[in-house]
């Protein structure tokens, strides 16, 4: 690292998205015949720096440089010419194609303008048998495998491009333990052919297995490079915290007081589709619970379970006591049972973006404000009055697009819309992630307030802050189960990282400081 | 009364209006201009007899293109108009044979075939999630194949109701063929279900975003069958009314109306992907078609001319303003 | 090995098809009054063909994730054009009929053009663009009529040998020089990529816009030749416009029953032609059991109906309700 000029250096990489900063001059360094990990929080950056690496995005400023060479990319293609590829997190596979033809898609080898298959057959078996995988059939459709196959032809895909620096973002996050026991294998190999190899996981057990250096990032910088080894779990978690609080949340009641009274949504071994497993809750009137985790470990599918989204689910929900069905978001709005959802994506769930303010404004409660189906324009404009008002919206007028608005006040009306039907059950699916600050912190008392007036909130966010500061009480979820339930002092960023990423000893010990 | 509120009642226009665009617009130009160059052909163009007559022939069109634009506006399409237009002719014309009661039930008979076969397109595009283009023809292959049974496959003996001749070309005001009365009707009924009612509401929030909608506790599939059950019932009254106007049923007399019906909707802005468009324009639509049909035929420009220029025109429009968002 | 159970896996839709066909062609064949003939065979194939070509041309727009509701005005018009060029002597026949196919390729580039580079919706420019292709049609032939190179027609509908009906032989010949080379190229892989995944397709390279253009010009194509064998079946041009709607109709009830997915990128047009067969084939069926010809539409729309529901038993499946919105 200090003799040889590294195969690749990052430079002072800053990139915004709108207002957001995503990366601020953040730096890399990674050497050839290595595998370096990359470690942060949701958020810390990591995905903007491998976009940027991989010619998805460009940066604002910094540069690339590659055996000590500047180097721009504007595409993928750019990027892959290089040297550079990467196994995203999102499959970029053919599904109706054969796993041969997937493998040498971008560049098929020809005879006569025709596709040669000896010649693709034969790439297709080397790229698997490098990427451990010889039993994967060459002519298997990719729709047919499943995923963690579909992942490991992901990696012969990227393998079959000759690679220099190959990117494994969250590549095992999809795979069984056996699996990843030959990804592994898979990149050992690949490091003593010369390769260098950056690796992106929550886990840190793989972490701890297979990195040779280790980047710590956090808040959209680097902010500490070790060899794999030096520091513990515990020191790498602190380092990936290290935060100032930034934002201000409303007084907690004292914990314990809400859930003395009976629980009006309550799941029992809740399961579905190998996703959900076994997971059991309550929530009571007037408390915030949070659910924590790593993103993707069963939170949206959790709430999209309760709102009547999924199908053929295991287990029991239970109302105010009494055993529920509810099919449909339509059931689970009705009167009797009084749930709400502010879903994951504002533009594609939760507001048709061409409609105007009003119109999304009343669209959930249409049932309410409608006489033999014709809308009460008054009514309606007396509760959208309350509404704008209760959450400060800021619109030029109810009769533009709600598309016109700003993020912050587009997702007040998505909250708006269930408002108005005043629900007793609030389920949120990380309701502030790309809003600014200002908005967060009205969202925030407003939560509150509901809880103190009664309703019952379960609230899924993807920012520790968020859950430490609003929740009374956070389960933090890992792989579709309960991992751990956190209540009042113990929910601490230390414990909910540490659960996170299910680490059991460390965890103890961390909660074991906070406590002391 | 809040400053908000006040805000939004001056902003409250009618819908129809307070949804007119561009297209809208250059659709009602296009009118200016169509009557411009017709009145340069032929001085009887702007007399209020012929206008008045090609209201009449529009009004046809506009009751089928309504329903048509009901499941456009979903982003659905449906192309089994033709054969119902002709079911609900022949059902209706069919239904006056059955003594009294039959020549009493004849329009709603043939109204009734048409919401039975909108539902069937229903339950295959909501429950079953077929493309609607591709059920709709299929229904229509089955409707065809069933009128074909029907009728022996030659032009059915049966001839319209009085009554149903009397709704098509008699006039209850003088000068006012009840064929524009009736559209009049359909579309004030049809504005106002789009404007003033939950359903309405609905029926644009699907074409917007069903999953939105179906998040926001709206029963969606529902909302789409009934949408395409209107869709027939409407698509056969216009059947119903072409039969009166032609006194009788033809075998393939709804063909003709397959194109012209999405042209009049499209034409007047409603985007074919859905949740866009105001009934305004599908008004501005079916009279520009029918203009332009009128002129043509006025120039003796043959069946040929016709269709070329109806593709042409169409294409063109859509290149205007019918394009998809481009995805990179 | 297990090499030939993903050639079954990958040709089920294909060999389903032909299975069907060859099961309704044995129940046609032995109810038929006249029993297996060369001349049943060849009459059969030659009403089967013709639909054979409208289905290929089907396949390769559907195979993009498309829909060509022109492809029946095109074969109309194609038939028009060749009964009006394709006459003469054997030089001027042959240019002919390479016009015939210029306008046939002409038309699938517009319909390509407007849809992938003007940007619209599929089933609402093809039936614009039908429109158009009927007017032409309709210029070209008033009213039925016109001649085409009797010589030439009777031997490609007639038989070989006495035996082997010439338009299969045709068929066959142009499924090896048409679609199999389109089949093994870079951009006959590209059709089904974006046909199946765009955007992944997309993220590797695939020059999709290509791709999708090419498939709608060779849809042209395929379609011409149709209109080409009609002609020679006819020996007369009719602007029909039923017989245009028809065959559009009964293109898509081919390719569903040949395998071709109407959501793209999965099907072969070598299942449509067997696709097209056996639905000429059940079609027929209620000639030889005397239920007269009144009953073939509704027939004909029945099988259609109900198979493009037997796609919905998918939906069964899927366990997260928003997928039901993708």
């Amino acid at each position: 690292m200090d003799d040889a000029v590294p195969l690749l250096r990052m430079e002072g990489i800053s990139k915004r998205y709108g207002g957001v900063k995503a990366l601020e001059k953040a730096d890399l360094s990674v050497n050839a015949g290595s595998i370096h990990a990359i470690l942060g929080e949701n958020g810390a950056g990591k995905s903007t720096l491998i976009k940027i690496l991989s010619g998805v995005v460009g940066p604002d400023e910094g540069r690339i440089l590659l055996d000590g060479r500047e180097v721009t990319f504007a595409s993928p293609a750019a990027a892959n010419q290089a040297g550079i590829v990467c196994v995203f997190q999102e499959l970029s596979l053919v599904p109706e194609l054969s796993v041969a033809d997937n493998i040498v898609i971008s560049d098929p080898p020809q005879r006569f303008g025709m596709i040669d298959h000896k010649a693709q057959r034969r790439i297709a078996e080397e790229a698997l048998a490098r990427a451990g995988a010889a039993d994967i059939h060459p002519r298997a459709l990719v729709k047919d495998l499943p995923l963690s196959r579909r992942q490991i032809v992901e990696i012969a895909k990227a393998l079959a491009r000759k690679p220099r620096i190959l990117i494994l973002d969250e590549a095992t996050s999809a795979l069984t333990a056996a699996d990843v026991a030959k990804v592994f294998d898979v990149c050992k190999r690949l490091r003593s052919e010369g390769l260098a190899l950056l690796y992106i996981s929550h886990r840190m057990n793989e972490i701890r297995e297979l990195a040779d250096e280790c980047t710590v990032f956090r808040n959209g910088h680097n902010v500490a490079s070790y060899r794999a080894g030096t520091r513990s779990d515990d020191e790498v978690i602190e380092m990936m915290i290290g935060r100032q609080y930034s934002h201000v949340f409303p007084a907690k009641p004292d914990s314990g007081s809400a859930s003395k009274s009976a629980p009006v949504l309550e799941a029992r071994s809740l399961s579905w589709a190998g996703r959900l497993h076994d997971i059991s809750l309550t929530l009571h009137p007037g408390e915030v619970v949070g659910l924590g985790g790593l993103d993707g470990q069963g939170q949206r599918e959790l709430l999209l379970a309760f709102f009547g989204v999924l199908r053929g689910l295991g287990g029991q929900v239970l109302i105010d006591g009494k055993t529920v069905s509810i099919d449909s978001p339509a059931a689970a709005r009705a009167a009797g049972i009084g749930m709400a959802l502010i879903p994951e994506d504002r533009k594609t769930e939760g507001l048709m973006l061409p409609m105007t303010v009003r119109e999304n404004l009343s669209f959930a409660s249409l049932d309410r404000i409608t006489k033999a189906g014709i809308v009460d324009r008054d009514q309606e404009q007396e509760l959208i009055d309350d509404m704008v008002r209760l959450l400060a919206i800021k619109t030029a007028g109810l009769d533009i697009p709600v598309g016109a608005l700003s993020g912050g006040n587009q997702q007040k009306v998505v909250i708006a819309k269930w408002l108005m039907r005043q629900p007793r059950i609030i389920l949120l699916n990380d309701p502030t992630r790309g809003i600014d600050v200002g908005t967060k912190q009205e969202i925030y008392q407003l939560l509150r307030k509901l809880a103190d007036t009664g309703a019952a909130i379960l609230f899924y966010s993807t920012d520790y802050d968020e859950l430490i500061g609003c929740c009374d009480r956070v389960l933090v979820l890992y792989d579709g189960a309960v991992r751990r339930e956190l209540v009042g002092a113990e929910i601490t960023e230390h414990a909910l990282i540490a659960s996170a990423l299910n680490i059991e000893a460390e965890g103890q010990s961390a909660m074991q400081e906070v406590n002391a | 009364m809040s400053d908000m509120a006040s805000h939004g009642r001056a902003g409250y226009l009618p819908g129809f209006l307070r949804r007119a665009d561009p297209a809208v617009l250059t659709a009602f130009a296009c009118i200016v201009v169509l009557l411009f160059l017709g009145s340069l052909y032929s001085r009887n163009f702007l007399s209020p007899e012929y206008l008045l007559q090609q209201l009449k022939v529009a009004s046809f069109l506009g009751v089928i293109a309504t329903g048509m634009m009901l499941v456009v506006l979903l982003g659905q399409i449906d192309l089994s108009v033709p054969w119902t237009i002709t079911a609900g002719a022949m059902m209706a014309c069919a239904a006056a044979a059955y003594g009294p009661v039959g020549t009493a039930l004849a329009m709603p008979f043939g109204i009734l075939c048409g919401v039975l076969i909108g539902l069937v397109n229903g339950i295959g595009v909501a429950y079953l999630r077929i493309p609607s283009m591709i059920i709709t023809l299929a229904t229509n292959a089955v409707v065809q194949g069933l009128m074909v049974v029907y009728t022996g496959g030659s032009s059915p003996q049966d001839t319209a109701t009085p009554a149903m001749r009397y709704v098509a070309t008699g006039s209850i005001l003088p000068g006012v063929p009840n064929a524009v009365i009736v559209w009049a009707l359909v579309g004030i009924a049809m504005v106002f279900l789009l404007t003033r009612t939950g359903f309405g509401r609905t029926i644009y929030g699907i074409g917007n975003r069903e999953r939105a909608a179906y998040l926001s506790g709206i029963n969606t599939r529902r909302v789409v069958l009934i949408a395409f059950a209107m869709c027939g019932g409407l698509a056969a009254f216009g059947g119903v009314l072409l039969a009166g106007y032609a006194s009788k049923a033809a075998q393939s007399m709804g063909d003709a109306y397959l194109l012209p019906s999405i042209a009049a909707v499209v034409l007047g802005g409603t985007s074919i992907l859905g949740g866009r468009g105001s009934y305004l324009g599908t008004v501005a639509g079916v009279i520009l078609i029918t203009l332009l049909q009128s002129i043509l035929s006025v120039m003796q420009m043959p069946e040929a001319g016709r269709q070329i220029i109806y593709g042409i025109v169409i294409v063109a429009m859509l290149l205007l303003y019918g394009r998809t968002p481009a995805s990179r | 090995m297990k090499e030939w159970r993903y050639w079954v896996a990958e040709q089920r839709g294909t060999l389903l098809a032909c299975g069907i066909f060859l099961l309704m062609f044995a129940i046609y064949t032995s109810n038929h009054p006249a029993g297996f003939t060369a001349n049943v065979v060849e009459t059969a194939a030659n009403k089967g063909v013709l639909l054979a070509f409208v289905a290929m041309a089907q396949t390769l727009v559907v195979i993009t994730a498309g829909i060509d509701l022109s492809v029946g005005m095109i074969f109309v018009l194609t038939n028009c054009v060749a009964s009006a060029l394709v006459v003469g002597t054997p030089m001027q026949t042959a240019l002919g009929i390479l016009a015939v196919l210029v306008v046939g390729v002409l038309c699938g580039a517009l319909n390509g053009a407007i849809v992938i580079y003007g940007r619209l919706q599929p089933i609402v420019a093809t039936i614009a663009t039908g429109a158009v292709f009927f007017g032409i049609a309709l210029l070209i032939r008033p009213f039925p009529g016109g001649s085409v190179n009797e010589d030439l027609a009777d031997t490609l509908t007639g038989k070989i040998f006495g035996v082997v009906p010439a338009s299969l032989v045709l068929l066959l010949v142009i499924v090896l020089l048409v679609w199999v080379p389109f089949r093994r190229s870079v951009l006959g892989r590209g059709a089904y990529a974006a046909g199946s995944a765009e955007a992944a397709a997309y993220m590797s390279g695939v020059p999709i816009r290509r791709a999708k253009f090419a498939a709608y010009m060779l849809s042209g194509l395929l379609a011409a030749f149709g209109g080409l064998f009609l002609t020679f079946f006819t020996y007369t041009g009719e602007a029909a416009y039923a017989s245009g709607n028809a065959y559009t109709l009964f293109s898509i009830a081919a390719v569903v029953i040949g395998g071709v997915s109407l959501y793209g990128g999965r099907g072969s047009a070598i299942g449509a032609i067997f696709g097209a067969l056996a639905f000429r084939t059940i079609g027929d069926l209620l000639f030889v059991f005397d239920l007269g010809a009144l009953w073939q539409p509704l027939f004909q729309g029945v099988i259609l109906l109900v198979a493009v529901s037997l796609g919905a038993f998918g939906l069964f499946r899927i366990r997260n309700r928003l997928e039901w919105f993708l």
